[in-house]
């Protein structure tokens, strides 16, 4: 597979405060990403995720490191025409509507008028906004916004999309929406860059993550390569068994009215707790085994450090 | 293209502005009281009407352009509006060029609405349309220009409230810059001169743009005098454009 993005040993800083001190955000940033992969950008607050973005598209200029996408440096109107970006908490001029501001962005890629109205309908139509055509942005509800700011970001058919946050202060509704646009992206060999701090939605969509904290990558790779899928412990859900002797077994974590939930790290436990509930005439009413999750990992990297 | 695209939009975000309207009302008021002046006073009146309307223009015009031109890029930055404009393929220049032309055009618009008023007053009180009167108005529009590249450059790099100010003082300066030429001539060679010779030609002279008393005199103008004054304009925009956007290529947008 080609590399479509690259970057090496990125570094920056902001001048902070009345005495201007130094902040090093970045501290050699270095990863690569191949066409046609959703690659998860993980890192808590303050990590660097946007700074990193940024910098990328130009935004923001890096004090050292090199940056190519498709090949071409990143500054160049080239590179610049095959990426597209929705930035985190977009905010657009809100006295267009949603028709005219995707028309004024199309003018900045110089798109024919035909070309150019065919595709803003679809986009429209993609992002389930073809009802609010019309309407101002400064009426637009925040999921709508950040639909129509992943329309503007795929414009010009972008082989290499960035989106910051994309899923940030959404509601499980406009999440999955979300998620599906990108799930749709990635099934037409688009490349995906995605920041990110929502584990969950991460470890549904992407398939390689890299890790950042404190301005340094920690962890980068396929997610079935950074997560063991070696059992951690099985919880078991049961009721009508006496709770003193289900501690010996394990961990009892809860109780909903008679239900116990019972987390057990060994293997032969789990077989005693259902003979248990057998001879007890009890009722097993869940038994899930868990494997390491991708919060597990990210957690477990960003106490360490 | 790309730089029309920008301009129109910019257009459309500034005639949207009500500080644009409540400064075309009081210009208006200004406008039409100049009668209510004309009549308190001993002399011509419509010299009077005349004087007062083209300085209400070059006023307003100047607050306008200062008022809405400080806030140009700095607003794009602060809602972050800029974020998915620079990351599409457009160079830095192109934006703050649009910005530029897009507020030109709201100004230009909004001077001929307000030279639309004046000339009809003075229609009341000559029976003539004044066409000379467009003369004076044509280079308080070069000098609009001027102001709104300064506003622009501040609004690069500083908040709209001391944008607003620099802009200001800029305005002030330049229509009072004609006191130092005075202080040339009248102070000893020394250091003092010296000074006030290096403040003289750095500082603007927007009093190049000020025809209204020659024109409201019919007084004549040589051809070489207005060619000056244009071609002054001319560069001295381009030369605080050119440093706003070498300001603007290096900035971060945090």
């Amino acid at each position: 597979m080609a590399t479509v993005l690259k970057i090496e040993n990125l570094h920056k800083s902001f001048k902070l405060g009345f005495l201007l001190k130094k902040k090093e955000i970045l501290r050699g940033i270095s990863l690569s990403v191949e066409q046609g992969e959703v690659f998860g950008y993980l890192g808590p607050n303050g990590a660097g995720k946007t700074t990193t973005i940024k910098c990328i598209l130009g935004l923001i200029f890096p004090e050292k490191g090199n940056i190519e996408i498709f090949g071409h440096p990143y500054l160049s109107p080239k590179a610049k025409e095959k990426t597209g970006f929705l930035p985190e908490n977009p905010y657009f001029y809100d006295h267009l509507t949603a028709s005219e501001f995707l028309d004024y962005y199309s003018q900045l890629f110089l798109m024919k008028k035909e070309a150019k109205e065919e595709k803003i309908k679809s986009l429209l139509r993609l992002v389930d906004l073809e009802d609010s055509a019309d309407l101002q942005l400064r009426k637009f509800s925040r999921g709508m916004l950040q639909r129509i700011g992943m329309a503007q970001a795929l414009l010009n058919d972008p082989s290499l999309v960035f989106l910051d946050e994309p899923l940030g202060g959404l509601d499980p509704l406009g999440r999955k929406e979300i998620r599906d646009i990108i799930t749709r992206l990635k099934d037409e060999g688009k490349t995906v860059f995605l920041s990110s701090h929502i584990l969950q939605d991460i470890e549904m969509i992407c398939n390689r993550v890299a890790i950042i904290v404190n301005g340094e990558i920690i962890n980068q790779g396929a997610l079935h390569d950074l997560i063991s899928e070696k059992i951690l412990f099985t919880e078991v859900i049961l009721s009508g068994v006496n709770e003193k002797e289900l501690k010996e077994l394990g961990e009892c974590l809860s109780g909903h009215g008679d239900r116990t939930l019972l987390k057990v790290f060994k293997e032969e436990n789990v077989e005693k707790a259902l003979q248990l509930a057998q001879s007890s005439k009890g009722k097993v009413h869940s038994l899930i085994p868990r494997t390491e999750t991708l919060e597990d990992l990210f957690v477990g990297i960003v106490k360490q450090r | 293209m790309k730089i029309k695209a920008i301009a129109f939009n910019t257009f459309k975000e500034a005639i949207r502005d009500r500080i644009l309207y409540l400064l075309l009302f009081f210009a208006a008021v200004c406008i039409i009281s100049s009668r209510l002046l004309a009549l308190l006073t001993v002399g011509d009146k419509v010299k009077i009407i005349k004087d007062v309307g083209l300085s209400s223009l070059s006023l307003f015009g100047a607050l306008m352009a200062i008022l809405m031109g400080t806030g140009l890029v700095f607003k794009e930055i602060d809602k972050k509006t800029i974020y998915t404009i620079i990351s599409k393929p457009i160079h830095r220049y192109q934006f703050l060029l649009g910005k530029f032309f897009g507020l030109v055009l709201t100004l230009f618009i909004m001077l001929l609405l307000m030279s639309f008023i004046f000339l009809a007053l003075v229609f009341f009180h000559t029976f003539t349309i004044e066409w000379e009167m467009l003369i004076a108005i044509l280079f308080i529009f070069f000098e609009l220009c001027l102001i709104t590249s300064v506003a622009l450059l501040f609004s690069c790099f500083s908040t709209p409230i001391l944008s607003s100010i620099f802009s200001l003082a800029f305005y002030l300066i330049g229509h009072t810059a004609w006191g130092i030429e005075t202080l040339i001539k009248k102070i000893p060679p020394g250091v003092g001169k010296t000074l006030a010779q290096f403040l003289y030609h750095f500082l603007p002279d927007l009093e190049n743009f000020n025809f209204k008393t020659e024109i409201v005199q019919h007084l004549d103008i040589p051809s070489d005098v207005y060619l000056y004054s244009i071609l002054y304009g001319i560069f001295y925009t381009l030369f605080v454009l050119i440093i706003a956007v070498l300001i603007f290529r290096k900035r971060d947008f945090i």
